[in-house]
């Protein structure tokens, strides 16, 4: 015996409620992407190098003491992020205005920290094909960081304007999800470029 | 008709042999596949009943019939066996051929330039090595080392009748190998393009039995014989100082190698690369005006005199 | 009135004043503004197979030219720079201007309407996917145009590309235009994979979608991990022509290779995602005209997510001549063979579909049953080069030449042109012409048989690729003659194609919802469908909803007449990802000019890029994120924000 059956759901949300929305499924697949774009940059990088002649690695003990902090810095701000989103959660736009403004900071000083970082080299972009993927790699990270810092920007702004509430806050889990991305990217390259060589490769 | 000399089917060494039969196999496990399923749609498509309009649509019963499934598993394990056939005799070939031999009878260095192949026959010593250009010549039954070097930008080295494709990288060295079993001219080609003349990138492989080769081999080692009549001393002279800005003849002082040497011009069968061949007119028509035999090769044109040009005619066909 | 957080949508059947009032909430504006700022899926997917055909006969006039150059030896019709930009600007167009947008047009018409939803996930997406894929092809067009089509290939391999051996700006206009195609393929992608999975008809669970869906997510999972490889590779390649780095040249310890592995790992996962969507429209449209349901939709389904993964281990075989070391190539080879199988599946159960069926020899069942064949060919040659020892033959050959046209003709135009037969009805409200249909058919299959066959002989008899001129070498000129005759009937194919589309949209005869008694969603509602495809929100019980009755099987049966009305708003329902139950009400955008605006702010970007003008980059730049502000924006009537605090 076969029936119809309508879906007849009740009580359904109108539009993203609680951060869960068509959004963030959007910036997911952007996250997928750039990702997927560090990937094939850090493989050229592990490429050229692995066929390169000895004597490729330009800067074989990298130089920490600003890269480190930098990195450190980073990873920070991904935690005061998730802070202020927690401010939105919970209803506390101050909390959330704070985090932002102290994470935008913080991306700021990673960016000044990495500025001197590449003046404090010995190489340049025209250099050798260790210099262009260093500098391209990087630039491309540096890149995604201010792209972070537009998003963090705008979020404070429209929290300012008093747009987000508990319940209505997808832009706040997108743009924050965006900032926690850029700072594993981040992450990665640092350890290719500023770990790896201390463990051999490239020698 | 006469036979293809790029088609590899006619196989004249063992390292093309191998391949023969794994292509014969593998063409008649296709053909028999496009003609199964050719029959078999067809038939299927044949049984029509009703009419071929949008309007014969409703008239037939929709019905859900037959195990399909079964088309698909009985399909797939017919169709594994040849493919599993195919990939246990492509690792066998592959290990077979795929390793230069360990005990070369003769190395070669073959760099790929735009538009031209430059060989270099190595020797115990520096005066027992030599350079020449688009023209190989190999002992029969000798396993040959080829080491292919990127001059520019990416060529590759074919000789269908004796060995398949390898490619000239710059940056690195690759490994060919190569052994003719009988004597004979072998054409190869460039096959990675390579810009505007990669259709007129030709080579020979000629095997020649031991002896003959050795006599080649002595005669490319001498250099170019002194000139005797005036003409080809003056067409040694603007050899010097016309062509040796790109070529080499040893034994006078065009010295560059940007160029294909030139010691042994006449001892080859074609020029520029397999496009013309290596008679007076050919020659003389190449050297005046190279850009309108072959578009954007490396050569310019010369705009020599009638006699500028018989001159130097006159000596390079000293250069046997 | 305050807006509801939470709403229970009301259940109910059609009625004209409910229609009247979805179309006032859903049609495009009029005119210019309209036609600038519409969101519709089906416009917009119009737009797209409208353009891409475009590109096709470009292309294809290309390839006319260059078979004029070959059809004879030592022919001097062209000059070789003439002939390399031909048949590179052929390959281009073809593969990244034609193919690939072609299938992402169909898919934009149809996803809303066979998964029983009314719009894609991302309605301004989706038109600005559109508006950057227009001006990537004229982007690339401009240099083809001026002289500066690419020259290397449509794979443009270094170091030839490189500024020493390429010091024209044909490269510098490939590579920027393909950086900014691939923005276009991206975000098409993303828009596909979301609509996918949140916005299908409640109860149509992932094992009732139709093929055409699982093709074409399958191809937009794989793009977008595989897109950043060539953009990459592009994006440096200008960067070493234009700011000295040295990723690719050897002299600087750049890597020739580099390039061809990015490339490849980009471009074979590519192939398959052009025709993916193809095969999933002949797997959904062949069982139409064979009045059953696919024989295997399970295996069908399983065996196109499989050709796509394998699909990502196979870049290799396109390096075989490179001199990588043996296991490298052995693991390549092996895989290259194996991927044959789950294209096996496709082929009988489609096949077996034909077979168990009561076949109706429409154009469209021809296009549709005559791919089976060209398939087999295409597949066969393929599994031919597969094999490391016969492709170090067989490569740089007319033999892959062969290959690659009976894929990418047998596998894309042949489906794409049967699903316009079959398709044109629900886009139009008339049929294309049966008899001249057959005409159509007839002289495209015999044309390209003609054209293609025999180049695997002239391959075997070892003609290479890529060359404007060759000698009458034991047969190629009588072959070559063949196939530019065959090429020139084949055009004419196309042609009389092209024909019956301008002739049955005056005066075709009209076909109502359902001129095929198919049994799929989009069907179920009027051709053309009205902007907001349904008036109520159907709800799906099985694969085949319009043949239920007939097929008389236990269960729970879909039901189109009476659904959600979702009226209060643009809406339309949000569903999970596995089952489809309902989820949320999604409030969908207006008609905007930040679709069009951004594309011509990056447009603009990339200009400047060209020609080295970094203001032009930096008035690009400003225009994109005043653009992005306006999008990003968050909207009440989208629900992105709160009212006031409440």
């Amino acid at each position: 015996m076969s029936e119809v059956a309508v879906a007849e759901p009740k009580n359904l949300p109108v539009g993203p409620v609680d951060g869960n929305g068509i959004g963030l499924w959007g910036v997911g697949t952007l996250i997928v992407t750039e990702a997927a774009l560090f990937a094939y940059l850090l493989f050229s990088y592990f490429y050229t190098g692995a066929t390169a002649p000895v004597g490729w690695l330009l800067d074989p003990a990298p130089d920490l003491t600003l890269a480190l902090p930098a990195i450190v810095l980073l990873l920070v701000s991904s935690v005061v992020a998730w802070i202020a989103e927690r401010g939105i959660i919970n209803g506390r736009p101050a909390q959330a205005l704070a985090g932002f403004a102290v994470a935008f900071v913080m991306g700021v000083g990673f960016l000044c920290l990495q500025w001197l970082d590449w003046r404090s080299k010995g190489f340049g972009i025209g250099s050798s094909s260790y210099g262009s993927l260093y500098f391209v790699t990087t630039g491309f990270d540096v890149a995604h960081v201010i792209a972070g810092l537009a998003v963090l920007a705008a979020l404070f702004l429209w929290t300012a304007l008093g747009y987000f509430s508990p319940r209505r806050r997808v832009a706040v889990a997108a743009g924050i999800l965006y900032w926690h991305f850029a700072v594993v990217v981040c992450l990665f390259v640092f350890a290719t470029f500023y770990v790896t060589p201390y463990l051999g490769f490239g020698r | 008709m006469s036979v293809s000399p790029l088609e590899y089917l006619d196989s004249a060494g063992p390292r093309a042999h191998a391949i023969v039969p794994l292509t014969w196999f593998t063409l008649i496990v296709s053909l028999s596949v496009c003609v199964v399923i050719s029959v078999l749609l067809w038939i299927a498509a044949s049984r029509t009943r009703k009419g071929d309009d949008p309007g014969a649509m409703r008239t037939i019963p929709i019905e859900r019939g037959g195990n399909g499934i079964r088309w698909i598993t009985v399909g797939l394990m017919i169709s594994a066996v040849p493919l599993a056939v195919t990939l246990v005799w492509t690792m066998v070939t592959l290990a077979a051929v795929a390793s230069p031999p360990a005990n070369p009878g003769l190395v070669l260095d073959v760099t790929g330039h735009q538009f031209w192949w430059e060989v270099k026959y190595n020797g115990q010593s520096p005066d027992q090595e030599f350079i020449t250009a688009n023209e190989i010549h190999i002992p029969v039954n000798v396993p040959v080392l080829v080491r292919l070097h990127g001059g520019d930008v990416i060529h590759s080295f074919w000789v269908p009748q004796l060995t398949g494709k390898t490619d000239t990288i710059p940056g690195q060295t690759n490994v060919s190998w190569m052994q003719a079993d009988k004597p004979g001219r072998y054409l190869g080609q460039c096959t990675e393009f390579c810009g505007w003349q990669h259709a007129h990138m030709q080579f020979e492989v000629v095997a020649q039995p031991q002896a003959d080769f050795e006599a080649w081999r002595s005669a490319q080692l001498q250099p170019a014989p002194a000139p005797k009549t005036p003409e080809q001393q003056h067409g040694m002279a603007y050899v010097e100082y016309r062509c040796g800005l790109c070529h080499q003849v040893r034994g006078t002082a065009a010295g560059a190698v940007s160029a294909p040497d030139l010691t042994h011009l006449m001892s080859r069968r074609m020029i520029a690369a397999g496009t013309l061949p290596n008679d007076h007119a050919s020659l003389a028509g190449w050297i005046q005006a190279p850009q309108s035999f072959k578009p954007g090769n490396q050569m310019p044109t010369q705009y020599l005199t009638g006699l500028q040009l018989s001159d130097t005619l006159a000596y390079l066909e000293t250069l046997k | 009135m305050r807006q509801l957080d939470f709403r229970t949508p009301r259940i109910g059947i059609d009625s004209v004043e409910h229609e009247a009032k979805l179309l006032r909430l859903w049609e495009t504006s009029p005119g210019l503004k309209g036609f600038l700022t519409s969101v519709d899926h089906k416009e917009i997917g119009i737009r797209y197979i409208i353009t891409a055909f475009v590109f096709l006969a470009l292309g294809g006039i290309e390839a006319l030219v260059m078979r004029l150059q070959l059809a004879g030896p030592n022919l001097s019709l062209l000059t070789p720079e003439q002939y390399n930009q031909l048949f590179s600007t052929h390959g281009m167009t073809m593969i990244f201007l034609y193919a690939a947008p072609i299938l992402s047009g169909f898919s934009n018409y149809l996803w809303p309407l066979v998964l029983g939803s009314r719009d894609m996930a991302f309605p301004r997406l989706n038109a600005l996917s559109y508006w950057i894929y227009l001006a990537a092809g004229l982007f690339l067009y401009a240099g083809f145009l001026t002289g500066n089509g690419p020259n290397d290939g449509w794979f443009n391999y270094v170091p030839y590309a490189l500024r020493d051996y390429n010091p024209g700006m044909n490269q510098d206009f490939y590579a920027l235009g393909m950086v900014l195609l691939g923005i276009s393929t991206t975000v098409g992608a993303a828009n596909f994979i979301v609509t996918a999975f949140k916005t299908r008809a409640p109860g149509m669970s992932i094992n009732r979608m139709p093929i055409l869906v699982w093709g074409t997510l399958t191809a937009s999972i794989a793009n977008i991990l595989v897109v950043p490889a060539v953009s990459l590779a592009f994006l440096l390649l200008w960067m070493d022509r234009q700011f000295g780095t040295h990723f690719f040249d050897p002299a600087g310890g750049g890597q020739p290779l580099l390039w061809q592995h990015l490339f490849w790992i980009f471009g074979h996962p590519w192939v398959y995602a052009i025709v993916l969507p193809a095969m999933g429209m002949v797997s959904d449209g062949l069982p139409v005209f064979c009045r059953r349901p696919l024989v295997g939709y399970s295996l069908v389904a399983v065996s196109t997510v499989a050709t796509m993964i394998f699909g990502f281990g196979v870049w290799v075989h396109h390096m075989f001549a490179t001199g990588l070391p043996g296991l490298g190539l052995s693991f390549f080879s092996a895989a290259s063979i194996a991927i044959t199988i789950p294209s096996a599946v496709a082929v009988f159960a489609w096949l077996s579909t034909v077979w168990l069926g009561r076949p109706v020899r429409t154009t469209a069942f021809l296009f549709f049953a005559s791919m089976i064949v060209l398939f087999v060919i295409g597949g066969v040659s393929g599994f031919m080069t597969a094999s490391v020892p016969v492709d170090w033959q067989l490569t740089d050959t007319y033999f892959v030449v062969a290959h690659i046209h009976y894929v990418l003709i047998g596998i894309n135009v042949f489906p794409v042109v049967g699903a316009m037969y079959f398709w044109f009805p629900k886009m139009t409200g008339r049929l294309l012409d049966e008899r001249l249909g057959r005409w159509n058919f007839w002289t495209m299959f015999v044309g390209f048989n003609v054209a293609f066959l025999p180049m695997h002989i002239t391959g075997l008899l070892g003609m290479p690729r890529r060359v404007y001129t060759y000698n009458d070498y034991g047969g190629w000129a009588a072959l070559n003659m063949l196939t530019s005759i065959g090429s020139f009937i084949f055009a004419l194919g196309v042609l009389l194609f092209f024909i019956n589309v301008v002739k049955s949209l005056k005066s075709g005869a009209r076909a109502g919802k359902n001129p095929w008694d198919a049994p799929t969603l989009e069907w179920a509602t009027s051709s053309p469908p009205p902007p907001y495809n349904f008036a109520v929100i159907p709800t799906v019980g099985s694969r085949h909803p319009l043949w239920e009755d007939r097929l008389g099987e236990e269960g729970i049966v879909s039901s189109t007449d009476r659904g959600m009305l979702l009226d209060q708003g643009k809406e339309t329902i949000g569903t999970t990802a596995l089952d489809a139950e309902p989820e949320m009400i999604m409030e969908m955008a207006e008609d905007s000019f930040a679709p069009l605006s951004l594309a011509a702010g990056l447009s603009v970007l990339f200009v400047g890029l060209l020609v080295r003008n970094w203001m032009v980059v930096g008035a690009g730049a400003a225009v994109v994120f005043i653009s992005l502000v306006m999008w990003m924006w968050p909207r009440r009537d989208l629900r992105e924000r709160e009212a006031a605090h409440v």
